[in-house]
């Protein structure tokens, strides 16, 4: 025997009126979303963007940042430089295996290594998603975050909250149910 | 001349767009009436349980993010938990709170959408569901200011968080605590007295008590029949004993009953919120861990109260500096187990909304 759920209309539809009122309500009110590529929000400060900045002065080589990584997307080769120091001869990040886990950038003793806030960075080919020792410098398009970074977090601007764009200042019935 | 008629075999999913990504399931019907349901997953399966076997501990937190990825928060926590009471780590009190903000946060946001889901199974497509987006929205920004991250937040750490809050971080939840309980007003509003919703909810899908109970469901899918289970009451991990919450449970187990479960422990989440940020201490966010961590051998089983039930998580150790096994127990799977006793005899129309009532994630299930 199939089982038949009962359509019952006991309010007189009082409840669908209830709800058009919401949508109503909505409607007539400010929209809270943006047109996204004309319009762009500020990430937050901390945002992992698909990125890296990268500083060749302050990395000594040591490659904890590859150590860390768990999928192993960090390649860094060295030699003997002068006066015990290491030359970093290579220092690859593959983006495209890359999760942004943030993980390398936690574990960088000497803060050589930072993620970047870019986060439109499609590439026609998977080899362009390879970022190797030029393509990782700080330049105007590739700004560090300030994750795992406290100095550089304290200089970036304030992230949009849709919060703020779109919250009630008051609240019906209180605080809490 | 005698009308023969023949059982049909329908293959729901897997890129069916109201089975939450890629679940399969093979009905049975007679005419439009279901008369067997056979799941079949592992269409997501990525072998994360392997992967972990050869990863650090730390390496293994940004993998948890990809199982229950609309709760990845409370995934994050569950894993910390279980390695933290294998080697005994301390957790300072800060960031007990903080883990606390983070999961409760998560769990609006998680009950947010299942239950806007649940009005878009219903056949209102999409637009009753953007109310509720907007809400998780707002976590997800409180979330990308903690950690940087929407989705996969790696953001709890054995022994601590990662972070400590920023200073506007406050005033948002804050804000957001306040503001949050009109809100469900509104989404009450849209639906608890909406005369399609009652008519097809009410009765349909009805999980007994008894069943709830054997097939060891969890999390609102279970309390919705009837039994008072939440492992913040009845194991209390971190600080939950310290917050006046209650435990909302449905009468009938039905589809209805969940979604009015999943509506009353947002509010429940907003009270304990309230509670947490009266009375977060000032302090450190993390206590010093060696960076590559080796658990003395044992083993444990580490669980807490997700949004979708219990999620545990197994571990062996054998002294290295990974796990010897890694092993998940995932609330939703379990929870889909007792799927061909609430739809058969329904129609398809229903069956459809019987499995959105269980709030599945497929990355958890799959794993």
């Amino acid at each position: 025997m199939p089982k038949q759920s009962k359509l019952r209309f006991n309010k007189f539809g009082s409840g669908i009126l209830k709800g058009m009122s919401v949508t109503m309500k909505n409607l007539l009110g400010r929209a809270i979303t943006t047109s996204y590529p004309e319009h762009k929000l500020v990430v937050s400060k901390r945002f992992r963007g698909n990125d890296f900045v990268w500083y060749p002065d302050k990395c000594t080589g040591c490659a904890t940042c590859a150590k860390s990584c768990p999928q192993g997307n960090v390649k860094v080769v060295t030699k003997r430089g002068e006066e015990n120091a290491y030359d970093v001869e290579t220092f690859e990040i593959d983006t495209g295996r890359c999760t942004f886990c943030g993980l390398c950038v936690e574990s960088c003793p000497y803060d050589a290594l930072c993620l970047g806030r870019e986060y439109e960075l499609a590439q026609y080919r998977r080899g362009g998603l390879v970022l190797s020792k030029k393509d990782l410098l700080e330049s105007e398009a590739r700004q560090p975050s300030g994750y795992f970074r406290p100095k550089i977090e304290k200089k970036l601007p304030k992230q949009t909250l849709l919060l703020e764009r779109a919250g009630r200042k008051k609240s019906k019935n209180g605080s809490s149910a | 001349m005698e009308v023969r008629t023949e059982p049909f075999v329908l293959n729901l999913g897997p890129h069916h767009p109201s089975t939450h990504g890629v679940f399969r399931m093979r009905v049975t019907f007679d005419g439009e009436v279901v008369t067997d349901v056979e799941p079949m997953f592992g269409y997501l399966h990525r072998g994360i349980e392997k992967l972990a076997e050869g990863r650090t501990y730390t390496q293994i937190i940004p993998l948890t993010d990809r199982l229950d990825y609309l709760a990845a928060m409370s995934n994050n926590w569950g894993y910390v938990m279980a390695v933290e009471k294998l080697a005994g780590v301390p957790v300072p009190e800060r960031a007990e709170y903080l883990r606390v903000i983070c999961g409760e946060l998560m769990r609006i946001a998680s009950h947010a959408l299942a239950t806007g889901f649940l009005i878009n199974e219903l056949g209102a497509f999409f637009t009753p569901l953007m109310y509720m987006y907007r809400e998780r929205e707002k976590i997800l920004d409180l979330f990308d200011m903690l950690c940087g991250q929407r989705l996969t937040y790696n953001y709890m750490r054995i022994g601590g968080v990662s972070h400590d809050a920023p200073p506007e971080f406050f005033p948002a939840v804050k804000q957001f605590v306040r503001e949050m309980p009109s809100y469900i007003d509104e989404y009450e509003g849209l639906i608890t007295t909406n005369e399609i919703v009652l008519s097809r909810t009410k009765g349909v899908g009805v999980l007994p008590r008894n069943l709830a109970i054997n097939a060891s469901a969890s999390g609102p899918f279970l309390r919705a029949s009837g039994v008072q289970w939440d492992l913040r009451r009845k194991d209390p991990y971190s600080i939950y004993d310290r917050f006046k919450f209650d435990i909302p449970t449905g009468q009938n187990g039905d589809v209805y009953d969940r979604y009015w479960v999943r509506i009353n422990e947002m509010r429940q989440s907003v009270r304990i919120l309230e509670q947490a940020l009266a009375d977060i201490p000032k302090g450190d966010h993390r206590s010093r861990v060696p960076h590559l961590l080796r658990p003395p051998v044992g083993e444990v089983y580490g669980h807490i109260e997700a949004p979708r039930g219990e999620l545990g998580y197994y571990l062996v150790s054998d002294n290295s500096i990974a796990p010897y096994r890694f092993h998940v127990r995932p609330a939703t799977m379990i929870n889909l187990t007792t799927l061909r006793e609430l739809a058969v005899g329904w129609k398809l129309a229903d069956l459809i909304v019987i499995f959105g009532s269980i709030d599945v994630v497929l990355g958890e299930i799959d794993r």
